[in-house]
């Protein structure tokens, strides 16, 4: 038992340092010992490779099932005065119904295509705003002024008796 | 690559000091005899610790703290996310190991007597993050929101509640109202991954600071050994001999866990109900089990206080002869060594053993 321990158990004092001997060992590695470290080498990283890719894997959340309904009931149409805008779900995302103030309905994506904010229909400029960043679209969905790189995603708009229907375009 | 490695050591050692982190480092060293096994027990615990930190995080991610949600958001990790059963039965695993580790890192300490002088401190800080362990334990058994955590929460809490005087107002404080509820499970939720976290990270650091400063105890016959010139005194550096003998136990450890959670992952249960009735065999956690079952034989009455009060008092009273140990057994540190000590450290062993065993019966 002693024996076999003896190669480490020289005390620091005793002889200066104990990386000396490891240093000078390891500097000039045997052909025998470079395959040893070799593969202990790779099999370690292996191991910090198994334990990572779980890790990794886990903290990206799975997908969750997006809404494929393609089209959704939005407002009545005693709900909205002309000239109002009002947001809706729309799948998992928000939209935004116009009444215009000729009467018409039109719908939109309400998210802002700069930074991911929802947009509000402003009575008083006639126009889509983003509060975020003072970003302007038209009732055409365009980007007018502002950051807003795009325009809005339009949606068509149907009246089905008292409801209006919105629906994506395929 | 060797050379960029050589010039960032140096980089860092201008800025740093000569040399006062190899120095700190090759301050400490690990006495070698025949118990030297039993020093790799602190090590492994405070490895599975911080196992708990990382698979604690990463449950975080997902994890919901409400009644409505808790059991759901835990059934989601271990279904849906991927390889989320896997962190959450090495939590689970991991949390029972670290427990297991810190008894066998404390009966090892006590029997070599590395308590006695200069190490008082290092004993008392060691048993008071020995308790927060086992508020780690409890409060984490009540996340996911299933029947027998639930039980488990309102015996233990209900325990609590039998102390005369602040036993109402301490049942308050743990339950966050008369009831297990909602509010319990934010309580526990706050306490497991907020207040507990900071505890035990500054004890943790008076710890490690005692061990480095004060270094490694050697049992009194070993030392006894030594003086009398009967043994030589041998030791090996910390770092990085016996650091790198720690890794090679942390990779087995790292295996086992990963092949428990595999073989035999955590049950989950079924969710708490709070009108339904307690399923039979229900008991805490096995680390529990000894008290549980010392109070069922209590009866409800001794002398003039109520059993279950009885038996806490007892617990209580022999928890705080135990962390005051070094200064009851004092002689201890002027190489007198008695006897009954080594037995009462048996006969505790012997108690937890037997009661734990008659619990599983």
């Amino acid at each position: 038992m002693v024996q076999v321990r003896c190669h480490y158990l020289v005390l620091p004092e005793e002889n200066g340092s104990m990386e000396l001997t490891d240093r000078t060992r390891s500097e000039a590695p045997q052909p025998s010992r470079r395959w040893v470290n070799l593969l202990l080498g790779s099999g370690v990283l292996a191991s910090i490779a198994t334990f990572l890719y779980p890790a990794i894997r886990y903290i990206i959340p799975p997908p969750v099932a997006e809404s494929t309904s393609r089209s959704v009931v939005a407002a009545r149409t005693n709900e909205l005065k002309n000239n109002t805008g009002k947001v809706f779900k729309f799948g998992s995302k928000p939209a935004l119904l116009v009444r215009t103030a000729a009467g018409d309905f039109k719908a939109f994506s309400a998210v802002c295509t700069h930074l991911d904010c929802t947009v509000q229909y402003r009575e008083d400029l006639r126009q889509i705003w983003c509060a975020c960043h003072n970003g302007l679209y038209d009732l055409a969905g365009r980007n007018l002024s502002g950051p807003p790189p795009r325009p809005l995603e339009v949606f068509a708009v149907h009246v089905q008796g008292e409801e209006i229907v919105v629906t994506r375009n395929a | 690559m060797a050379a960029l490695f050589r010039q960032i050591l140096k980089w860092l050692d201008e800025r740093f000091g000569a040399g006062a982190v190899q120095a700190f480092l090759r301050h400490k060293t690990v006495p070698v005899h025949r118990h030297e096994v039993w020093y790799f027990f602190g090590g492994m615990t405070l490895f599975l610790f911080v196992v708990q930190v990382l698979t604690g995080i990463l449950l975080l991610l997902y994890y919901r703290p409400t009644p409505n949600d808790a059991f759901e958001s835990v059934q989601y990790i271990v279904t849906q996310v991927r390889f989320g059963w896997l962190i959450r039965s090495v939590h689970s695993w991991s949390a029972n190991l670290m427990i297991f580790t810190a008894f066998v890192h404390m009966f090892s300490v006590y029997f070599m007597k590395a308590y006695r002088k200069p190490r008082e401190l290092t004993w008392i800080s060691g048993m008071l993050l020995f308790f927060i362990l086992l508020g780690f334990g409890f409060s984490g058994y009540l996340l996911p929101w299933n029947t027998l955590a639930f039980f488990a929460t309102k015996v233990g809490t209900e325990m609590a509640g039998s102390v005369p005087v602040l036993g109402k107002w301490l049942l308050a404080f743990l339950r966050g109202g008369e009831e297990v509820t909602g509010a319990t499970l934010t309580r526990f939720f706050g306490f497991h991954v907020a207040v507990l976290p900071g505890l035990i990270t500054s004890l943790l650091a008076v710890h490690l600071f005692l061990v480095q400063q004060l270094g490694m105890s050697v049992p009194p016959s070993v030392e006894r050994a030594i003086n009398e010139g009967r043994a030589p005194a041998r030791s090996m550096p910390f770092f990085p001999n016996f650091l790198l003998r720690d890794m090679i136990g942390w990779y087995a450890a790292l295996g086992v866990l990963g092949a428990l959670a595999a073989i035999f992952p955590w049950e989950l249960g079924t969710k708490a109900d709070a009108f339904a009735a307690a399923p039979a065999g229900i008991r805490p956690e096995w680390y529990f089990l000894f008290t549980f079952q010392t109070l069922k034989y209590l009866p409800a009455k001794i002398l003039f206080l109520e059993g279950e009060f009885a038996g806490i008092l007892g617990f209580s009273l022999a928890a705080a002869i135990w962390v005051a140990i070094p200064f009851i057994d004092y002689k201890a540190g002027f190489g007198r060594l008695t006897r009954v000590f080594t037995g009462l450290g048996v006969f505790i062993l012997g108690y937890i053993a037997l009661l734990s065993a008659l619990a599983l019966r």
